[in-house]
């Protein structure tokens, strides 16, 4: 990457302090994000959600964030003011949730939603607002704009859903996206359609995406660049492209468990976990 | 050490047992309520109660009822901790002696709403269809009912009398616990496990008693536990307006109802029978709120 | 191509004819519960004592009395023709007669309910303009101090008895301090001189500009509406704490802090929009209950409302008076719950 990377992370660590101990979420996770596609692969509580929300300052309360760097367009995240963070919220890094059944507010139109969205990051009018919102709503692919503006999140289906989620997301144009199992509550047809749409959008603009998936093929297929990750650290860092000739076992047993359609093996490998890759390498609290 | 391997046991992973896990259940659930020190405070109060009532005899000097007209309207003082009333009662005596009614009260009621809820609620919501119908219309129109005037009304008609009073209570309080059965049951009904007990060949009766009543019990019993409280409040009410347990029982309610020409210069008479009500219903709100943490955390209240 | 308005479900495009069906039960449910009401205050009044006449006329009746009133219940009809006869009375808003006052019982509790509206009413809107904000407060806040503070305030204004509390303020805020008028509704020596034109008092006073009247009414209004609204406050705080918890751990509230959006409009304009359609309900439930806790409060403070007066009753063994004012407050009751119950859907947008 020659151009300067949109955002630093340097050994971040979330760790939430329960009653029945401590739980290290994360441990010391690094890595930087340019124009980029980025995957991050693990499976559950492999604190690849929990990055995501370390990034943007929203960790569940109880949860402690370290790093050494946590740095986006140069400005220091981990450090930053309610006001810069709020600013960067949205305007500079934005993020899509799974499920658009509880990730949009069910009690308020989809319209008023995505305009809020853009209302909080620019001085325009309501009618501004409105025209954009119409704008967005036909940029991510939905025919009707008027009608769905008017209509509440449990009238719509979830690939619509996750549109109009999109929509809300990339309104105020932010430069990163992060997108947490996007597709994941979607049937298969619908993810298709869905991926499309956020593709288009951002290599038209030229953001960063963070993709955080369970889902090794999709990342696989979908990113420039993969992180695959276990136990809160980071296992290994691969283009997607190289995929096939990861070093880190874990990789490996991850690719060994991928049914392949063309031949292969007939039996299905199962994933043996080395109790060695849990063994911290970064620092405790 | 013996007390090592207990914890060990009931932290081990697969528990061996049905009695086992059912104990490490509650052991985990104990751990979990103990983190919440006000729901502590509040089965300290409810415990404290209960010992105070079983050992009443021994903790105060005669029954409390003797008249002992020299004495009249002391106030606090060493010898008597809560000063006397108009008949020169030592009023903590009275008050100790007055919590076994309250318990009365308490055991009575839950013996007799508990059955009747979970019996209607389960049959309703586990059978559907119009016995559903029926059977919701009758506890809609119990819980539309103001519970002390219903008990008003009810001791007008039957006259006055703890039974009574606590038959009144009974009958506006089992509605919610009808409801709450009635949405459990549904939701276990078609549980993959019940079809399994049917095609056992187990019948309705069976599978409601053994298996689906079962499951509803804990749900029930926090509520019970938070409507306690009420219950106690409503008994206090009818207690104050004379109908509810008659003199010279020293039913809390009562006391104050009693004392109450005497609040200007004998304030202690009518106040510290309310000091005990306040003390006992915030004891099984706390302890209701943190059964209810344990059980179902998500509703954060 | 996937068409684009697939997902958008027939809700907007609702026939007519569904949601008067909708209405149409509603209804239905409200009368069949009306019916249940009266089916238990006959039980009560005719089937559970042991002479439902002697219950109402008293012992101290003679005979003829006696007959007429037996011949008026219908006694020597089979109990089903009793029960209809009694549904008709009621119908026609014949409650019987008090023994106290001689009055029709409907007569009476005209008189009296307005003083427990308004007591009623007052006590909510403290419960709803206080409590609200501080249930808020102490979900906000979680476990700090602030939300210590709340729940406690919280757990002592409904475990304790309402008509102790009721005595203790007067002793501390008549007796001792002299802030406040007595009990009672007004001053001996203002009375009957404002026009009743709502019934309400301090509506009346206004209407009519008495406002020396008006301040002494609001003096012997304040604590009163005090004591009932602590319990209001209590029940609502505690039930808006629990609800903004709820909300506050949603997913929908990340994503409006991921937009950005600054932490009170979080906090108000999302998670409280979605408590508010909940509170519907609680509100509704509160005003229903305080017409009930009115009773004891109305006893303590000696104010004229329809709880001292089905009191009064009972001690005078007056059945009809009793049953009449329970079937008041009863429908009241229903009516109430019903009336958030639909609001509750008109408001949902999950609903409609």
């Amino acid at each position: 990457m020659t151009a300067e990377p949109l955002l630093r992370v340097e050994d971040l660590c979330v760790d939430y302090h329960t009653p029945t101990g401590l739980v290290q979420a994360v441990r010391g996770v690094s890595f930087e994000l340019g124009k980029e596609k980025l995957g991050i692969v693990g499976e559950s509580g492999s604190g690849k959600s929990q990055t995501g929300r370390a990034i943007l300052g929203l960790t569940a309360p109880g949860g402690e964030v370290r790093a050494s760097r946590l740095e986006f367009k140069g400005t220091d995240l981990l450090h930053a003011d309610a006001r810069t963070l709020r600013r960067i919220r949205g305007g500079g890094i934005s993020m899509i949730m799974q499920d658009p059944k509880y990730s949009l507010n069910p009690v308020m139109t989809v319209g008023k939603q995505i305009e809020e969205a853009f209302l909080v990051h620019s001085n325009d009018s309501k009618r501004e607002a409105y025209a954009r919102t119409l704008e967005m709503l036909r940029a991510v692919q939905i025919r009707e704009p008027e009608r769905v503006y008017r209509a509440y999140p449990h009238e719509v289906s979830g690939g619509m859903g996750q549109r109009i989620m999109i929509a809300m997301m990339m309104i105020p144009e932010p430069a990163i996206i992060i997108a947490d199992e996007p597709t994941s509550a979607l049937d298969v047809t619908v993810q298709l359609q869905v991926l499309a749409v956020l593709d288009d959008m951002i290599s038209e603009r030229g953001m960063g995406l963070i993709f955080i998936s369970h889902d090794l093929n999709l990342i696989a297929s979908f990113c420039d660049r993969i992180l695959i990750m276990y136990g809160g650290q980071v296992m290994e860092e691969c283009r997607a492209t190289e995929l096939a000739q990861a070093q880190h076992p874990y990789t490996r047993g991850l690719l060994d468990c991928l049914p392949q359609l063309d031949g292969g093996k007939r039996e299905l490998a199962v994933l043996q976990r080395d109790p060695a890759w849990l063994e911290s390498t970064g620092k405790p609290a | 050490m013996p007390t090592a391997t207990l914890r060990g046991w009931l932290l081990a992973e697969v528990p061996e047992s049905k009695s086992q896990a059912r104990c490490q259940r509650l052991f985990i659930g104990w751990l979990a309520f103990k983190r919440n020190p006000v729901a502590v405070i509040g089965l300290l109060i409810i415990t404290s109660l209960v010992v105070v009532a079983m050992l009443a005899p021994w903790l105060t000097a005669g029954d409390a009822l003797e008249p002992d007209l020299a004495n009249r309207l002391r106030p606090p003082g060493s010898e008597h901790w809560f000063g006397t009333d108009e008949l020169g009662r030592d009023i903590l005596d009275r008050i100790i002696w007055g919590s076994r009614i309250t318990l009365y009260i308490v055991g009575l009621v839950s013996i007799i709403v508990v059955p009747i809820g979970l019996l209607i609620g389960v049959v309703a919501g586990y059978i559907g269809g119009w016995v559903d119908t029926v059977l919701m219309r009758l506890t809609d129109i119990f819980l539309a009912f103001p519970r002390l005037i219903l008990a008003m009304a009810l001791v007008a008609a039957l006259g006055p009398g703890l039974e009574n009073a606590v038959l009144a209570i009974a009958l506006t309080t089992w509605s919610p616990f009808a409801r709450i059965a009635r949405a459990e049951a549904l939701t276990i009904r078609s549980s993959d496990f019940i079809l399994a007990a049917r095609m056992q060949g187990v019948s309705t009766a069976g599978i409601l008693a053994r298996h689906v009543a079962p499951l509803c019990m804990s749900s029930v019993i926090v509520r019970l536990t938070l409507d306690m409280a009420g219950i106690i409040l409503t008994a206090a009410g009818l207690g104050f307006l004379g109908l509810g347990a008659q003199p010279p029982t020293p039913e809390w309610g009562a006391m104050i109802s009693l004392g109450r020409q005497y609040l200007i210069d004998q304030w202690w008479v009518p106040t510290m029978p309310g000091i005990a009500i306040l003390v006992v219903s915030l004891g099984f709100n706390l302890l209701g709120d943190g059964l209810r943490d344990v059980f179902d955390p998500k509703s954060g209240g | 191509m996937i068409p684009a308005n697939s997902g958008l479900a027939a809700a907007s495009n609702l026939a007519l004819p569904a949601k008067l069906v909708k209405v149409g039960g509603v209804v239905a449910s409200l009368l069949l519960t009306f019916i249940g009401l009266t089916a238990i205050t006959f039980t009560i009044g005719r089937v559970m004592p042991a002479d439902p006449v002697l219950a109402i006329v008293g012992d101290r009746a003679s005979q003829e009395v006696y007959d007429q009133v037996f011949l008026q219940l219908g006694l020597d009809k089979p109990i089903y023709i009793q029960y209809f006869k009694y549904l008709g009375q009621l119908l026609q808003g014949d409650l019987g007669t008090s023994v106290m006052t001689g009055q029709p019982v409907a007569d009476d509790i005209l008189r009296f309910f307005p003083a427990t509206l308004e007591l009623a009413t007052v006590a909510t809107l403290l419960g709803v303009f206080v409590g609200i904000p501080m249930g808020v407060l102490a979900a906000v806040n979680q476990g700090r101090w602030i939300d210590h503070v709340v729940r406690i305030i919280g757990l002592i204004g409904y475990s304790a008895p309402i008509f102790w509390l009721g005595m203790i303020a007067i002793l501390i805020f008549y007796f001792k301090l002299d802030w406040v008028a007595g009990p009672g509704r007004l001053d001996v020596f203002y009375d009957s001189i404002v026009d009743p034109v709502s019934g309400i008092l301090i509506l009346d006073a206004a209407l009519a500009g008495e406002w020396e009247i008006f301040h002494n009414a609001i003096s012997h209004l304040i604590l009163p509406s005090s004591i009932l609204g602590t319990f209001a406050l209590a029940y609502i705080a505690r039930m808006t704490r629990s609800f903004m918890l709820d909300q506050l751990s949603q997913e929908y509230i990340l994503t409006a802090r991921v937009k950005g959006i600054p932490e009170w409009q979080v906090i108000w304009g999302h998670a409280f929009r979605n408590v508010l359609v909940q509170l519907i309900t609680i509100i509704g439930l509160t005003y229903a209950s305080l017409l009930e806790g009115s009773v004891l409060t109305e006893t303590i403070f000696s104010w004229p409302g329809i709880g001292l007066y089905i009191t009064n009753s009972l001690f005078n063994n007056d059945m009809n008076a009793v049953l009449g004012g329970t079937i008041v407050v009863g429908c009241c009751f229903v009516g109430i719950n019903m009336l958030s119950d639909l609001l509750y859907k008109l408001v949902d947008p999950r609903v409609r």
